[in-house]
């Protein structure tokens, strides 16, 4: 799309950027891994923002998108409620110290490229009463959490993976206002917090919530005691608030979602950075009940990442191959199953927003795709959703995080940079009908858990 | 009378520089001695002192550097080894700041070329401090 203003610019590095005219794949089940490389200084290119303007994100022939909320402060992650009703959770967390002059001056450079509105700590309420895809009401649910990120609703109970403890608020359909503070079902691995973000997903018969918790560290930069009960996705008992460490050596899983019909656990995972433009991919996996995922001690599977002491072979012997590569330094930050009402090209799949990349010198990511499944699994390529966040101009409009499906047929996207929620609908094959029935309650049939949107 | 020109009047560093220019001597060697730490027990917090040291030794070293090359275009004539020691802390100070940024890289990915340079910067250190320092003798300088 730029290429020409890349090649002009850094045409020594293109040639390791794309790699589509070389042979090489990025995205898939088996993604081309060159050998690590890392100059004298780490390749960083941060998003420049820039305001949207008359710029709108670009979505495929046959959609439209829109935003149905600004002015949040720092949205992450959005719920959609039986209602219809949307809840995005807002905030930045982590309290990482700096460790060494290398943290001083990388914070520095990469703040450059992130917002600068303070962090919400709060659940923010979007409704469309008459059902115009106009969210009228925009007001905030509950306040006062911790960095928020994960959502689920689980019958008549809403769970908040705060970055230090996985809360619970009761709920009934229509609410918009918690009826008090929150209940705390069991504190969260949060010393450090390098990776702060913490993942839910419900499982289907809403017994168990998994809590996806990152490493504390690129790549145990931080000391491995440091890695105590990270990098790691937690079952929780929703009733009891007991826990089990349920899978392992997942570096960052920022995104979990429970596959409708086989109530296989999904996750999209962060991997590590500084081993060049085309290391680690991130990826989209299923996960293995005590499965083991590599990190720290190697990457897609058994290669062997030697920035680890002391190492430990036989984990590495044990380690899963991920399902599907989504390329690397993607930042792939939400993942939401689509449903037929998205469209015949977006009837099986999952949608994956994409934060996009700092450590590469041609910018992946910056965008939401469409990974098609078939018999249940990943299968062909990824396809683009919703683009221009990353504009033609090399200014950063807009940085995709979550993304949620409603089952009604739109997908809905948190946009972190520019603190809006984006809307995208299928035209003409289903337009939203003006005169639609008064209370559009959730069609019986539909899971109560609905855990489609964390 | 140009007597007073004579070897009483070699070129020497102040005080001031001088701190500086020694202080360059136990930050490399502090970093090199964490450096080996880190390589015997895998324990990250010896390669964050030595990023620090480092940083330490760059920030002594600059300062001394500056004051060196003033002193040089000071001079009322430039010795050899007025101009020798500048060179070496330069050198010093360069090999400094390779290793700030290899020691800028995750875990160990610093080894083995962080203990090299850190080696390598407190050998140039030393021998730029003994020979910078070497004009202060009793009875010789002021």
């Amino acid at each position: 799309m730029n290429a020409r203003r890349l090649s002009l610019l850094i045409l020594p590095l293109l040639v390791a950027g794309c790699g589509t005219e070389t042979g090489e794949v990025h995205t898939g089940p088996s993604p081309t891994l060159p050998k690590p490389e890392r100059g004298l200084l780490p390749d960083m290119v941060i998003a420049n923002p820039a305001p949207w303007g008359e710029h709108q994100p670009r979505v495929p022939e046959g959609y439209a998108i829109s935003a149905i909320a600004t002015d949040l402060r720092i949205p992450r992650q959005a719920l959609v409620l039986p209602s219809g009703d949307i809840l995005v959770a807002e905030g930045r967390g982590g309290n990482a110290p700096k460790l060494k002059p290398k943290d001083v001056i990388a914070g520095y450079i990469k703040a450059k490229g992130t917002t600068s509105v303070e962090s919400g700590n709060r659940l923010t309420l979007l409704r469309d009463a008459d059902g115009d895809g106009v969210y009228e009401l925009q007001t905030v649910f509950a306040e006062g959490l911790d960095a928020p990120y994960g959502l689920a609703l689980v019958g008549n109970r809403l769970y908040v993976a705060n970055q230090g403890a996985l809360v619970r608020f009761d709920y009934r359909d229509g609410q918009t206002r918690a009826s008090g503070a929150p209940i705390e079902l069991t504190p969260l691995p949060s010393e450090i917090n390098h990776h702060w973000t913490k993942a839910l997903a419900a499982s289907e018969d809403g017994r168990f919530l998994y809590v996806g918790i990152g490493s504390n560290s690129n790549i145990t930069e931080r000391g491995m005691v440091a890695e105590q009960d990270r990098a790691v996705v937690w079952e929780v008992d929703a009733a009891t608030g007991a826990h089990r460490t349920y899978a392992t050596g997942l570096r960052n899983p920022t995104a979990l979602a429970v596959q409708p019909g086989t109530g296989t656990l999904f996750a999209v995972v962060n991997e590590r950075d500084e081993l060049g433009p085309d290391l680690v991919p991130d990826y989209l996996s299923s996960v293995r009940e005590g499965g083991f995922y590599g990190w720290p001690y190697s990457y897609w599977g058994q290669h062997v990442d030697e920035r680890v002491r002391p190492q430990d072979p036989d984990k590495v012997a044990s380690a899963i191959v991920p399902d599907y590569s989504l390329g690397a330094h993607v930042a792939a930050l939400g993942l939401a199953f689509s449903t037929p009402a998205m469209g015949p090209a977006f009837a099986e799949g999952v949608f994956v927003g994409e934060h996009g990349s700092w450590n590469r010198p041609n910018p992946s990511g910056y965008k939401v795709v469409f990974v098609p499944f078939r018999n249940g699994r990943p299968a062909g390529e990824p396809v683009d959703v919703v683009t221009g966040f990353l504009g033609d101009d090399g200014r950063t409009r807009g940085r995709p995080v979550g993304v949620a499906v409603d089952p009604r047929g739109a997908l809905i996207v948190c946009d972190d940079l520019s603190n809006t929620v984006w809307r995208v609908t299928p035209q003409g094959a289903r337009r939203t009908p003006a005169a639609a029935p008064p209370a559009p309650e959730q069609a019986p049939t539909a899971p109560p858990t609905a855990p489609d949107g964390d | 009378m140009p007597a007073a020109d004579g070897p009483s009047r070699a070129w020497a560093v102040g005080p001031l520089h001088a701190i500086l220019l020694a202080g360059t001597v136990p930050l490399f060697l502090g970093a090199l001695l964490a450096d080996l730490a880190y390589w015997s027990s895998a324990q990250i917090q010896w390669s964050n002192f030595a990023s620090w040291l480092i940083v330490g030794g760059l920030v002594y070293g600059a300062a001394a550097l500056v004051c060196a090359v003033l002193s040089l275009l000071r001079a009322s004539h430039r010795g050899g080894r007025a101009a020798g020691y500048t060179v070496l802390l330069a050198l010093a100070w360069a090999t400094g700041l390779w290793d700030a940024l290899v020691h800028a890289r995750d875990a160990w990915a610093v080894m083995p070329a962080g203990v090299v340079l850190s080696l390598l910067a407190t050998a140039l250190a030393c021998a730029a401090t003994a020979i910078g320092l070497a004009g202060l003798r009793a009875g010789v300088a002021r």
